[in-house]
């Protein structure tokens, strides 16, 4: 299945929206940390080193500290945002996100930068495609997936405003802003119906939700008319939004991710307990070889051609 | 980064312990203080069936130290924040814990009683969403330092007079996250930070030398920036003045307390098998009476 190629023009890379976040924040709340692993290039936090030297903690190539030292200042009375690339921030230090912030219950925000598979050709070391999978089965801390720098904006503020754990999901891959109405409003545990639809749904989160609005334009031009699901909020998820995604008769998920635990498995353990529809869960099936993000991407059949071919065999059209 | 930030450092604003008293009076009360905790941890791990008295016995002095000589804490506050900090990185020292927290007036002491019972708060390691006072939850090890030094820091940045106290075991100095904490901490002179290993020198199978050395532990804190101090772990008038604050310092503190596991009842003192025996009723008997005196 062809499909048309990504927009390469009025890209947008989640990491500014992030930072721009975090240096408004930080100007109004002394409270306001970040600490890093060496990372404040990647973090792209040299910005806000400048604003405010003495909040910038840098531990330097040392992941399993970070955290414990983020849920540490988060006992000092400091809303620590902790930033470093996705892989290494959830999978390195796994266990001090669950004892020192999960369990703690500690008011870290913890900023997993280029996930997915953002370092496409640095391997699968790199890629960080189980992060989500590891984190929502904690149950006490918060995971978001902005898709656009929009929601990325409001994913960090609302993590500020929340006294507990959260792990924001941050690509530094290029995503167009998605199209919204002016009182558009971010609700941690809400999802956002982008496009309405009854037949079928595509539910999507992250970079490729702005490849699910295109699936569904394919698709309408056929006279298929798809929902579109923005799950920002992976935990807590939106049961009420994928139950009426699985009355529309089936329901295709799409995540820069593996297919293993993370969106697909979240949506399926709802619909198969509730309301079973027919599903297809497109995202990554186990490391990846050599190849670009995007080449990775195509590979996996995260296009929207193949969103759209996936739906339409749902549907038996 | 930079170097570590010019801020005031608690070095320069530390404040001292409140205790009263001439020294030996004030060992004289920890001391007291130090044999209820002992009884206190023993009768839980008797009726629980479970827990880890060796290591309980080994701590016992120097969490009494802190809590009943060096420390602020209000307890009708226990997030105040400008409160001491203390973590056991050696979580499953709870019945001590417990007892000390239960005795420092953060809850009933007859709570006491459902530690490790179904449902009770009072779990095999402590939880601090559950359990006032404490400040993070321990259990695997090798977390404790990491949040011990980002508390540090915060107070640095805030040139804040609170101090943070820390036990870790010494077998738990085999994670490499402490080290990976103890160069963060000397690169700030967290100079408001003291940590006390618990130098008992045994892990839970074999002594810690015979599993991987720590040896030389001193100049492995000195290397990484720390000041160090090594001592009975069990002597009193030596753990308070390293612990009241009364020694302005300008770089985080080690104290290699060396201990005794098992300290104060008999058959069990540095036997690698009460790490987390249990005693019979007859053991338990024996272990009371010797801790009357």
């Amino acid at each position: 299945m062809s499909s048309p190629a990504p927009q390469t023009s009025g890209l947008f890379d989640c990491r500014d929206a992030y930072v721009a976040a975090l240096e408004a924040l930080g100007a109004q709340d002394q409270r306001i940390v970040a600490v890093v692993n060496d990372s404040v290039g990647s973090s792209k936090l040299g910005g806000f080193r400048k604003l405010f030297p003495e909040r910038l903690v840098n531990v330097g190539i040392a992941e399993q500290n970070m955290i414990g030292v983020g849920a540490g200042l988060a006992n000092g009375g400091k809303i620590a945002f902790v930033s470093g690339a996705s892989c290494f921030l959830t999978g390195r230090s796994l266990e001090q996100v669950k004892a020192d912030c999960a369990y703690s219950q500690a008011n870290v925000k913890l900023c997993g930068i280029s996930s997915g598979v953002a370092y496409g050709e640095l391997g699968p070391t790199h890629h960080s495609i189980e992060d989500v999978a590891w984190l929502r089965t904690m149950g006490d801390i918060t995971v978001l997936v902005p898709a656009d720098p929009w929601e990325t904006d409001q994913a960090i503020r609302a993590a500020a405003a929340i006294d507990g754990p959260v792990f924001i999901r941050i690509s530094r891959m290029g995503v167009p802003a998605l199209p919204r109405p002016a009182d558009a409003t971010f609700e941690i545990g809400r999802a956002e119906v982008l496009r309405e639809g009854n037949d079928g749904a595509i539910i999507a989160n992250g970079t490729v939700v702005c490849r699910a609005l295109e699936a569904a334009r394919l698709l309408a031009e056929e006279g298929i008319h798809a929902r579109v699901v923005n799950m920002s909020s992976m935990s807590p998820i939106d049961e009420a939004a994928i139950l009426a995604a699985a009355q529309t008769g089936a329901i295709v998920t799409a995540e820069e991710h593996s297919v293993r635990g993370g969106l697909g498995g979240a949506v399926a353990e709802i619909v198969a307990q509730n309301t079973p529809c027919p599903m297809k869960i497109l995202g990554f099936a186990g490391f990846q070889p050599t190849g670009s993000a995007e080449f990775l991407m195509e590979r996996a059949g995260l296009t929207a051609g193949n969103m759209a071919a996936s739906l339409r065999a749902l549907l038996g059209r | 980064m930079s170097a570590a930030p010019q801020t005031a450092s608690g070095a320069a604003s530390a404040h001292t312990s409140t205790a009263t008293g001439t020294l030996a009076e004030r060992a004289a009360h920890v001391r007291e203080m130090a044999r209820q905790i002992r009884r206190s941890a023993l009768t839980m791990v008797f009726e629980a069936r479970q827990g880890h008295p060796g290591g309980d016995l080994s701590a016992t002095d120097a969490l009494a130290a802190l809590y009943f000589d060096a420390m602020r804490y209000d307890p009708a506050n226990p997030r105040w924040p400008g409160r001491d900090r203390f973590i056991l990185s050696k979580g499953h020292a709870t019945g001590a814990l417990y007892s000390v927290l239960a005795m420092a007036g953060f809850f009933e002491r007859d709570e006491l009683k459902t530690y490790m019972q179904p449902l009770s708060r009072l779990n095999g390691h402590p939880n601090r969403v559950k359990i006032p006072g404490v400040e993070t939850n321990t259990g695997p090890l090798g977390h404790g330092l990491p949040v011990a030094v980002g508390i540090a820091i915060a107070g640095q940045i805030d040139g804040a007079d609170h101090r943070t106290f820390i036990i870790t075991g010494d077998g738990e100095l085999q994670e490499g996250s402490n080290w990976e904490a103890a160069m963060t901490a000397g690169h700030r002179k967290l100079a408001n930070l003291t940590l006390i290993v618990d130098r008992n020198r045994l892990q839970q199978g074999a002594p810690t030398e015979e599993t991987v050395s720590l040896e030389p532990l001193a100049d492995k804190w000195r290397a990484f920036g720390w000041d160090v101090a090594e001592i009975d772990g069990h002597d009193i008038e030596a753990l308070l003045p390293l612990l009241d604050g009364s020694i302005a310092r300008e770089r985080p503190l080690c104290i290699i307390a060396n201990t005794v596991k098992g300290k104060g009842v008999s058959y069990m003192e540095n036997q690698a098998s009460w790490h987390h025996g249990v005693p019979n009723a007859e053991q338990y008997a024996q272990a009371m009476k010797e801790l009357d005196a």
